[in-house]
């Protein structure tokens, strides 16, 4: 039960985690949904780097390399997503998710 | 040390959760953009500057021109920037999922006992991240070239209008 800075990291990351996923659930706005789950990614990411930091072993830099990769495949989601949120506005002329319910053209 | 630390992160989660809640799209997007900012002076926080840089260009940079341009793309007209609120009845059971995955993450966090080894800042460079790249992560990182390849194309045929569409002015609004 002991508070050090890995725990202080630890809570940090989860209420951003939490944050995101609220904002993800309650919203529906896909642009905004699109931005919770991103900022979930964010708070994973930020364990990685709070683990190596505070690991046994940060000379391997096992988590800044995952970070980094983490990072690449995020910026590759967001694209594809808002690609998506494109195409859906341009088919329904709205991006609520209620009236997105319907995947057909 | 600890200042800075809780500075960045009461800027950050402040950020995060304002932008959840505010109603104009532009807003939050630029809220979120100084979210991204404050995971990146974390990153410097904890010594990891490459990923602190990478985070600013990628997200700061790029990720964000994409979602401003989402929003200006997806909008009916000049004026209409903010979005109707959300009704209760999807607010109130997600702020109760948050909040019970909070309280599940933090028991978890103070339950485990966690082994600290180093309390100094770890010697790791750009020399030994680029030589770790090159030499035993080279495939994941060309798959990574190829993943985002892919994915970028994927977006732009997934974005760009249809041939359909593109013969009449007047689209069908099917």
């Amino acid at each position: 039960m002991t508070v050090g800075p890995l725990q202080l990291c630890l809570f940090f990351s989860s209420a951003l985690f939490c944050v995101g996923l609220m904002g993800a659930l309650s919203r529906s706005n896909t642009i905004l949904v699109l931005l919770g789950v991103e900022l979930m990614l964010n708070a994973a990411n930020l364990n990685f780097i709070a683990f190596w930091r505070y690991g046994p072993a940060p000379a391997a830099g096992t988590g800044v390399i995952f970070v980094l990769f983490s990072i690449a495949v995020a910026a590759a989601e967001a694209a594809v997503g808002l690609a998506l949120v494109i195409a859906i506005y341009r088919h329904q002329k709205n991006i609520r998710l209620q009236e997105a319910a319907r995947l057909k053209g | 040390m600890i200042v800075a630390f809780a500075t960045i992160a009461l800027f950050t989660l402040a950020a995060a959760a304002v932008a959840m809640t505010l109603r104009n799209l532009i807003h939050s997007a630029l809220l979120l953009i100084g979210s991204w900012l404050g995971i990146a002076a974390f990153y410097l926080w904890a010594g990891a500057e490459f990923v602190a840089f990478a985070q600013v260009l990628i997200y700061v940079g790029a990720v964000s021109m994409v979602v401003l341009f989402a929003v200006l793309l997806t909008r009916h007209s000049r004026a209409d920037l903010s979005v109707a609120p959300d009704a209760a009845r999807r607010v109130i059971p997600a702020l109760l999922a948050g909040g019970a995955v909070l309280g599940v993450l933090f028991g978890g966090v103070l339950s485990t006992p966690l082994r600290v080894a180093t309390p100094g800042a770890p010697a790791f460079g750009v020399r030994e991240l680029g030589r770790l790249l090159m030499g035993p992560h080279a495939a994941a990182l060309l798959i990574l070239g190829a993943l985002l390849t892919v994915a970028l194309l994927g977006a732009m045929v997934i974005a760009a209008p249809s041939r359909r569409e593109d013969g009449s002015n007047s689209p069908d609004p099917s």
